[in-house]
């Protein structure tokens, strides 16, 4: 197994995970709370890389982060190198791509918060950031944990934007899937399929505590 | 210390008459203003105006010498900054902070010491000891009812607002609360605003009663005198009791009370302890007037008496008799015709024990 490519892969899904707690947050409050009715134009960006093929993505994140563009031209200024083919570039890239899968459950933990209780808060002399933290976020707990793992769970299998956008560069941008795709291509079905299985069990045992955690009714454990 | 509370709003809801309320009103330190209403009145709306969960298009209000919404001036003050304290219809405690953590909630500008302090008093004075550590769900009505009310009055708000504070609980917790309610509105010495659709918490948490109908406050006074002497016909259809006065209780047996008022006794269905002050409300339409009266009835109430005024009133007519005190009775322009009812002359009123209705009442 490329032990190499797992942990890259791994410090990718954490810090693009962590990224979105915080990106996704605000983001998520703005489109639960918000009455400004052209809402559903932001809401469709962010659903957008669900159905987008990762190459369309990839493409677009590649000019835009690029040489060429302001904002890669900036980057380069600022920090002495460009974000294509770099860590740093992947993990934005990441961070887009997996933007729904922390924003969704998010907004759905959201919505399910009582407004009165939110009503109550703010009587009670708390401004909406402190309700926030200390109401909201308690109160809607297993949706940020689901989030946040299944971002984290979908970055660890992402291919064609990792391809588009960070290139296979040894211990800086090749990923686990890229390395199974490396190594079929190279007829090593054996460290293909070693890599394969890793990637399924990690998958299936984050569908396991998403699904676990939230589920409702437990026969064996004492109702809360 | 005498303040003014100012309120004159509009707010339109889709599919609904429009709310425009106007009411002005002077409050000692602790008045309780009730706005009754039948539901769709807009009593909730005004309420939640005015604790800045609602936003009116157009209005202002005013509480002492601040001004809390001014539509023209652009003067928005948020709920944050108007120190109130406010009590949902259920409650809406936190579900995941214990008793004191809900308690506790509004008091995070004190320090630890003085919070802790702060708790404890509240814990004391709504008998809360032993539940500071139960998690909401896991108390009855009565003493869920009991924290949301400490979690309002505990950072010590200028004005409390409640609404329907005790229709979520059962029928004989909601009597037993009501009398609560009461002296502990007394005891806090603050003023209150309480959103209530039955007349009988009315009559014994308010010192003065708004009556609302269709999005307006129709009628501003001691809930007494706005009962026996409505305004218009509005009024006079919402409250739906016509005679209402004070009373003591002077006898208790069986469930069964009497009552004296300025010298007449009269029996009606209660608990209360004996020399206990009530007010006696009786319906208009509970009344049955005889003539001479030798008839033995199953009601218990017989009381003699001499009419007053007749007021007509579409089919029916309100005839007003004295008998000891003032008593409403309806009947219809045939009755009247037949029993000769002309202002002046004597009537038996009857009344059943079930149609005196007894609600307690603060001296």
């Amino acid at each position: 197994m490329n032990w190499t490519a797992i942990w890259v892969t791994c410090k990718l899904a954490t810090l693009t995970s962590m990224a979105l707690l915080v990106i996704g947050l605000p983001i998520a409050y703005w489109l639960t709370f918000s009455k400004w009715r052209w809402k559903f134009l932001i809401e469709s960006i962010v659903a957008l890389p669900l159905v987008l093929p990762p190459t369309v993505l990839g493409f677009y994140i590649l000019i835009a982060i690029g040489p060429h563009s302001p904002f890669g031209r900036l980057y380069n200024e600022v920090v002495g190198h460009t974000l294509p083919f770099s860590f740093q570039g992947l993990l934005l890239a990441s961070i887009l791509y997996s933007l729904p899968f922390a924003v969704q459950p998010f907004v759905t933990a959201f919505e399910q918060v009582d407004r009165r209780l939110i009503e109550a808060s703010w009587t009670l002399g708390l401004s909406r950031l402190k309700t926030f933290f200390k109401l909201i976020v308690p109160l809607s707990a297993a949706g940020l944990i689901t989030g946040a793992v299944l971002s984290f769970a979908h970055t660890l299998g992402e291919f064609g934007v990792v391809l588009m956008v960070g290139g296979n560069i040894e211990g800086v941008t090749r990923t686990v899937s890229i390395d199974i795709y490396d190594e079929v291509q190279a007829l090593n079905y054996g460290a293909a399929a070693k890599t394969a299985l890793f990637l399924l069990v990690v998958s299936y045992a984050v569908l396991l505590f998403i699904y676990a955690m939230n589920r409702k009714v437990w026969a064996v454990w004492p109702q809360k | 210390m005498a303040a003014e509370v100012a309120i004159d709003i509009i707010k339109t809801f889709p599919g609904r008459a429009p709310i425009s309320a106007v009411l002005n009103y002077q409050l000692q330190q602790a008045t309780a203003l009730v706005l009754f209403g039948p539901s769709g009145s807009g009593k909730t709306t005004v309420l939640r105006s005015i604790a800045g969960l609602e936003w009116p298009e157009r209005g202002t209000i005013r509480f002492i010498a601040r001004i809390w919404l001014d539509t023209r001036a652009g003067i928005r003050v948020a709920p944050q900054e108007r120190q109130i304290g406010y009590m949902a219809q259920d409650y809406a405690l936190f579900p995941t902070y214990t008793v004191a953590g809900n308690i506790a909630y509004g008091l995070g500008a004190l320090p630890l010491a003085e919070r802790r302090k702060r708790v404890d008093e509240m814990v004391e004075l709504f008998q809360l000891r032993g539940f500071e550590g139960a998690k909401p769900r896991e108390l009855s009505g009565g003493q869920q009812q009991r924290v949301a009310l400490a979690r309002a009055v505990a950072p010590r708000p200028q004005l409390l607002l409640l609404d329907e504070p005790l229709s979520a609980l059962d029928l004989p917790t909601r009597m037993q609360l009501r009398g609560e309610l009461r002296t502990l509105l007394k005891h806090l010495a603050l003023p209150s605003i309480i959103v209530t659709h039955d007349w009988t918490e009315t009559l014994s948490l308010g010192d003065v009663v708004a009556v609302m109908g269709e999005g307006q406050v129709l009628q501003v006074g001691p809930p007494q005198d706005v009962f026996c002497r409505p305004g218009n016909a509005a009024v006079a259809q919402i409250v739906g009791v016509e005679t209402v006065i004070e009373g003591h209780v002077v006898e208790q047996a069986n469930g069964l009370a009497t009552v004296r008022v300025n010298g007449t006794l009269l029996k009606g269905l209660g608990t209360h302890e004996i020399g206990s002050p009530v007010f006696v409300c009786i319906r208009a339409e509970d009344v049955v007037l005889e003539q001479g009266g030798t008839g033995l009835t199953s009601a218990r109430n017989h009381l003699n008496g001499k009419v007053r005024e007749i007021v007509p009133h579409g089919v029916m007519v309100h005839v007003k008799v004295d008998c000891g005190f003032p008593l409403v009775a309806v009947v219809t322009r045939g009755a009247q015709e037949e029993l000769k009812i002309e202002p002046g002359s004597p009537v038996v009123a009857v009344v059943k024990a079930g149609g005196v209705h007894l609600v307690p009442r603060v001296e």
